[in-house]
């Protein structure tokens, strides 16, 4: 069952394969999904901010740690002194209540913390999802059964519990974002492992690969050469999913108390108290979340364009989703229900790319 | 049918496997960790003696799998914990004592768990009827304006983190509106009207964020159902839309949204977790975050155990399930 399941969500093998036109179909078809445009610019827009939290902040004049007590109010339990908790020429979106640290720095140096522990960790969860699965994929009958249980059991293992559980133990004196994002990476790469090893298993199949085998290539090298390639598509579309599900993680941790620590500002984190601020600073609770909000939701409608760039299949589907009804059924009735192995568009080139 | 009890069978051997694999994973990655075992195990606050006392019981002069077994023997029958001035026996699961609160965990577990079981499954049946309900919904009225708001709507909820619906919900309903009050656990045996007044608010923002995904298979698998050639036979036969929609293609999405729904209960566990804190549940995911803050070591291996437990056997259970709505798959 596991098979079946793992192995309807990867995309042509060979969609990818052939190189530069590969890439200039993935661009044009994601050139052609207008909400997938505007996520890659929300995108990029946040990992320029993040990027250049230093110069943003030191334009502001600010930075994300100094204390301003002159700034909060302590006869009134910490409220910030001023209307819109704060907001004004030198605090562009006020302060924290109670402490007084300026809003804007810690949302933008939040940033970087937020975008860099999902990439950190992602990166993680590729390395170790492809090493795995290729291995199980290519080695013999013993360590497929090795690798595969292991995969099944770090599958069942929930995420955010085991991660929890094993920030419990390790001394507060690691780097803790780095800490953060290696923990989510070692937890969680069952899935993409299962899936890089059921799309290993199918390119082993093909021609090109038997070619190379019977040329005398060492294992090694047709994994590299011949199969990474063939990964690429997969591995994009899934770690495309994964960037925004480590981003709530990462928050989630944050917001426990246990992930990214004080003073290291992070969205999640900021969140914690936010609830009892809500009414003198409403911005202290909105900012986290809408910077959360709208991180994960680009990150989101980006990764299924990206999917839909790299899979014919999923675009079809799409077509059937979004379409008028008779034109959809006509449509679908052409593809999804027949059994041709790849029904996607007539003009794709892939035949080229076994030939 | 012998199929399918030899599909079970496997299923249930495979499942004690993972369950006996977790626990040996667990084990090894919280004690036998680089540093002084007893001394974390014990807490910050342990006199010399007291930590000399608990790295006997660890048995940590013994070789690793002597001291996993010893800790295996105790889960299965039980085991009696000296305290210094009293023995104290821990009855059959055993999962130790807590050494800065003298408790013992699987009874400090058992008495939260009610609290867990209420938020996690009345939020299943939430996100269950939610989910599905606007996967139905958009799938029948595909292309109409209705579908592009469902769509819409879904994609935000699942962009939205558990913590996030959660305190936006607490701040608008009880805060602003005053609609409820600010969340209080009753137990349902006290006051079943309470119990599930005060759980309104946690269900939901748990629920939320997990119906989106059901939202989008259910839409997905009923949408390529009806692509298949036994649809249009149907549709050419006079059978209804309503019937279309309602029994046949609501009935291709079943097996997917079942293997879903096992997954969605790995992470929802999780989402309790967050959900507790928020709402100041009395939960297991509460007493979690606290173990961990204070680093009580006990604790937090037994909640992970216990935990681990519940998803395996959720998962296991979903699958005899999907091998029930897809017969296809016990050939496999």
């Amino acid at each position: 069952m596991s098979e079946a399941l793992v192995a309807s969500p990867a995309p042509a093998a060979d969609s990818s394969a052939s190189g530069a036109s590969g890439a200039r179909q993935f661009w044009r078809r994601l050139r052609a999904q207008r909400a997938a445009l505007v996520a890659a610019a929300v995108v990029a827009l946040l990992v320029l901010v993040a990027l250049a939290a230093p110069l943003l902040t030191a334009i502001e004049g600010q930075d994300p740690t100094t204390y301003h007590p002159s700034l909060v109010d302590s006869a009134r339990g910490g409220v910030p002194v001023g209307p819109l908790g704060g907001i004004g020429a030198d605090h562009w979106l006020g302060v924290e209540p109670q402490t007084g640290r300026d809003l804007f720095a810690r949302l933008v140096y939040g940033a970087r913390v937020s975008l860099g522990v999902a990439i950190a960790a992602t990166l993680v969860q590729v390395l170790i999802a492809v090493v795995v699965g290729v291995s199980a994929a290519l080695g013999n009958r013993w360590v497929d059964q090795v690798l595969s249980r292991t995969t099944e059991i770090i599958v069942a293992l929930p995420l955010m519990i085991m991660s929890l559980a094993l920030l419990a133990i390790v001394p507060g004196s690691f780097p803790r974002p780095v800490l953060v994002a290696l923990v989510i990476g070692l937890i969680a790469w069952g899935t993409l492992a299962k899936i890089v090893r059921a799309q290993t298993l199918t390119l082993k199949q093909l021609d090109y690969v038997a070619a190379a085998r019977l040329s005398g290539w060492s294992t090694w090298r047709i994994a590299r050469r011949d199969l990474l390639p063939g990964l690429a598509a997969p591995l994009i579309t899934y770690s495309a999913l994964l960037v925004p599900m480590n981003i709530g993680v990462e928050a989630a941790l944050s917001f426990l108390g246990v992930g990214v620590k004080p003073p290291t500002p992070s969205w999640g984190q900021m969140l914690t108290a936010a609830d009892v601020w809500y009414q003198a600073a409403p911005q202290y609770l909105l900012l986290p979340a809408g910077a959360l909000f709208v991180t994960v939701l680009a990150l989101t409608v980006l990764g299924d364009g990206v999917r839909t760039a790299l899979d014919p299949r999923a675009a079809s589907r799409l077509r059937v989703g979004t379409g008028r009804r008779g034109e959809a059924r006509a449509d679908a009735g052409t593809t999804a229900g027949t059994d041709l192995p790849r029904p996607g568009t007539p003009a794709d080139g892939t035949k080229e790319a076994t030939a | 049918m012998s199929g399918f009890g030899g599909f079970v069978l496997r299923r249930t051997l495979g499942t004690v496997i993972t369950l006996f694999a977790i626990s040996v994973i667990v084990y090894v990655v919280f004690y036998a960790t680089p540093g002084n075992v007893a001394q974390i195990t014990c807490g910050p606050r342990c006199s010399p003696a007291q930590v000399h006392q608990v790295a006997e019981q660890l048995r940590l002069g013994d070789p690793l799998y002597v001291r996993y077994g010893h800790f295996l023997q105790g889960l299965l029958t039980g085991q009696d914990y000296s305290t210094g001035t009293s023995v104290q026996h821990c009855p059959a699961p055993c999962l130790g004592l807590s050494y800065q609160t003298d408790q013992q965990v699987m009874r400090l577990i058992l008495t939260k768990l009610p609290v867990s079981l209420s938020l996690v499954f009345g939020a299943m049946a939430v996100w269950l009827v939610l989910g599905v309900g606007t996967g139905v919904l958009s799938a029948w009225r595909r292309g109409r304006l209705s579908e592009r708001v469902l769509t819409g709507l879904t994609l935000a909820g699942q962009a939205t983190p558990v913590f996030v619906i959660g305190l936006i919900l607490m701040i608008v309903v009880c805060g602003q509106l005053e609609l409820l009050p600010f969340p209080q656990y009753v137990n349902l045996s006290d006051d079943p009207e309470q119990w599930a007044w005060n759980l309104v608010l946690p269900w939901l923002s748990l629920a939320l964020v997990e119906a989106a995904a059901f939202a989008r298979l259910t839409r997905s698998s009923m949408l390529e159902t009806l692509a298949e050639d036994h649809i249009r036979t149907f549709r050419a036969y006079g059978v209804g839309e309503r019937s279309v929609i309602g029994r046949h293609a609501v009935r291709g999405a079943l097996a997917p949204i079942i293997a879903l729904n096992a997954n969605t209960f790995g992470s929802a566990v999780g989402g309790a977790v967050l959900t507790e804190t928020l709402f100041g549940l009395p939960g297991i995911g509460q007493e979690l975050v606290h173990a961990v803050n204070v680093v009580d070591l006990p604790v937090v291996v037994g909640m992970v155990l216990v935990i681990g437990f519940f998803v395996v056997i959720a998962n296991a259970v979903a699958d005899v399930l999907y091998a029930v709505a897809d017969r296809r798959v016990v050939l496999a």
